[in-house]
């Protein structure tokens, strides 16, 4: 039997061959378009990555001049990059923390409860997320200066949650949304009550769920410069650090912090793929 | 008493969140508007005259910018479409066991800064860069071809960013398509034009309308890919009112033309999301 899955039978017809070998072409044509665009997006990253290791004689590390490490040794070498990058993580952190707490509760409601109000949240989640980053930015100045309060990590934090909720209560409430209710409706039959239920049986559920809403605020966070341009007053964040050093000349440590960011941030999401599909194989 | 409590749920557990989109995102809007209609300056403060001659001095003054940038969102978004189809629909079908690899690839520019990302680009695209230099070397160029700076460069740059965004959403309709379908359209003896025009487009569409939103949007209120790649003659409406809010102090004129430009857009989206409702787009969106 093995034999005639492996060569086919000699009384194939013959017209299925032709059209065949058409259809490998075109997905060839496809594979090698697909690859192309992918070439295209990473290109940046490759320049990014080279240039770290660039020797550059004048103030622009703009033509390749030599090879060193050097950079790597001296990655902290400048205080103003440094503190830019610690403070990235800090409104980092701490609004993915934010965001991440209050974006679960607006999520887990709709997902699980009909209450009145609940189309008018959707339609206000649905408006943060269609919104210009620009326009919201700029209003949030508008707000600011009006009240005539100052500027500073503190505003950023406030813009980073704003625009952070939306996708962390669309995550949570994608997940509740699937949730077997029988499994809450058990523990209720062994006696649990609905905050042991709550926080024994579904939070552990849908903790997954946080957590990608979470990381993926830390995400949006750490790469904002539209808002945070608006928002900022004197402090000055990661990118907001590249954008105004790109007038005077970007210093090679910024491709390396980049390079690092990059390689951190491709480690997470390659462990946290292989321990989910470890994971769903157990299961 | 548990009742109340369980009816209350809800609300306990929206009230947070809910406070702060109305203190920062309706208030702001609000106040935005209320700017607009201000008069004064940064150093003797601000009074509301209703003055709307404002929005006319706007128009005016920055209609060319606005239009610009809608033109080049336009543009980018009919690119975006025709690049990101195929790709997404190779990849929905005959992707494989790859497919995680192909959607992981797709998401890696995003592990870089989108600020140094464009910055790169220039470095890239630059008159002697590592591009341009050897075709101009070689001929295949004239010496003073140059893409920095035209407005190519800008919706190149456009296009550059957003096409995960793009790409993400079509993949995501075109994957829950059945392949059963798409059989059944072939025993029904519908050719391959066919079965694509009549089965796998229509099924396509959400994903291809969630993809515009998620990429005209930003790249008509651009100000980044315009400023690092364009010239003084591409000029978006993003960068206008970057420049009246944080270089000019020009609270009324900024809030003006920020307003003018989500009324422009938000009126298109939300016509467009009723449409189609909301659901679809939001988890293109968060995934």
């Amino acid at each position: 039997m093995t034999t005639s899955t492996l060569t086919p039978p000699a009384t194939a017809p013959a017209p299925v061959r032709p059209r065949r070998r058409v259809r490998i072409t075109g997905a060839g044509v496809m594979f090698t378009y697909t690859w192309l665009i992918i070439l295209w997006l990473v290109l940046p990253i490759f320049v990014m990555i080279l240039f770290g290791f660039n020797d550059p004689k004048g103030r622009f590390n703009q033509t390749w001049q030599g090879f060193t490490f050097k950079w790597y040794k001296d990655v902290f070498a400048i205080h103003e990059l440094t503190s830019a990058l610690w403070l990235s993580l800090v409104i980092a952190v701490v609004s993915s923390l934010i965001a991440g707490a209050i974006g679960t509760g607006i999520g887990y409601a709709l997902g699980r409860y009909q209450f009145r109000g609940s189309g008018g949240l959707n339609l206000l989640l649905f408006a943060t997320m269609a919104s210009p980053e620009l326009v919201m930015g700029a209003s949030l100045l508008s707000l600011f200066v009006s009240l005539n309060s100052g500027l500073g990590a503190s505003t950023i934090v406030i813009g980073h949650v704003l625009f952070s909720i939306s996708f962390v209560s669309t995550v949570v409430r994608a997940r509740v949304i699937t949730l077997d209710r029988s499994i809450e409706e058990a523990a209720a039959d062994l006696g649990a009550n609905a905050w042991t239920t709550f926080w024994k049986v579904t939070f552990p559920i849908i903790l997954p769920a946080v957590f990608s809403g979470v990381l993926l605020a830390f995400a949006l966070s750490i790469d904002d410069f539209v808002v945070t341009n608006f928002i900022s007053g004197n402090a000055t964040t990661f990118p907001l650090y590249i954008w105004g050093a790109t007038r005077v000349g970007l210093p090679p440590q910024v491709n390396v912090m980049g390079t690092l960011i990059f390689a951190t941030g491709v480690l997470i999401a390659v462990v946290s793929n292989l321990r989910s599909r470890a994971k769903s194989k157990q299961d | 008493m548990n009742r109340v409590k369980r009816t209350l749920a809800p609300y306990l557990l929206v009230l947070p969140g809910g406070l702060w989109l109305l203190l920062f995102f309706i208030v702001p809007m609000a106040a935005m508007v209320s700017l607009s209609l201000q008069q004064g300056d940064v150093i003797n403060g601000y009074r509301f005259t209703g003055h709307w001659q404002t929005y006319v001095d706007a128009i005016t003054d920055y209609r060319v910018q606005l239009i610009r940038s809608l033109v080049y969102g336009l543009i980018a978004t009919i690119i975006l479409i025709v690049m990101s189809f195929p790709m997404a629909y190779w990849i929905a079908f005959h992707g494989g066991k790859r497919k995680s690899t192909y959607l992981f690839l797709i998401l890696l520019p995003f592990f870089v800064s989108f600020v140094l990302r464009t910055i790169s680009w220039r470095q890239l695209l630059t008159d002697d860069g590592v591009l341009l230099h050897p075709l101009k070397e070689a001929g295949l160029l004239s010496p003073g071809f140059h893409i920095l700076g035209t407005p190519s460069a800008v919706i190149f740059g456009l296009v550059y960013n957003s096409l995960p965004f793009m790409v993400l959403p079509i993949y995501v309709a075109l994957e829950r398509i059945d392949p059963r379908v798409l059989e059944a359209a072939r025993d029904l003896y519908a050719k391959p034009p066919t079965v694509f025009r009549k089965v796998v487009l229509p099924l396509a569409l959400p994903g291809v309308f969630a993809g515009v939103l998620m990429t005209f949007v930003p790249a008509s209120a651009d100000y980044v890919n315009s400023q690092v790649l364009g010239s003084s003659s591409t000029t978006m409406i993003g960068q206008v009112i970057q420049a009246q809010y944080l270089a000019n102090s020009n609270y009324p004129m900024a809030s003006a033309l920020s307003f003018m430009l989500m009324a422009v857009l938000l009126v298109g989206v939300f016509a467009y999301a009723r449409a189609l409702g909301t659901e679809d787009v939001m988890n293109a969106a968060a995934r």
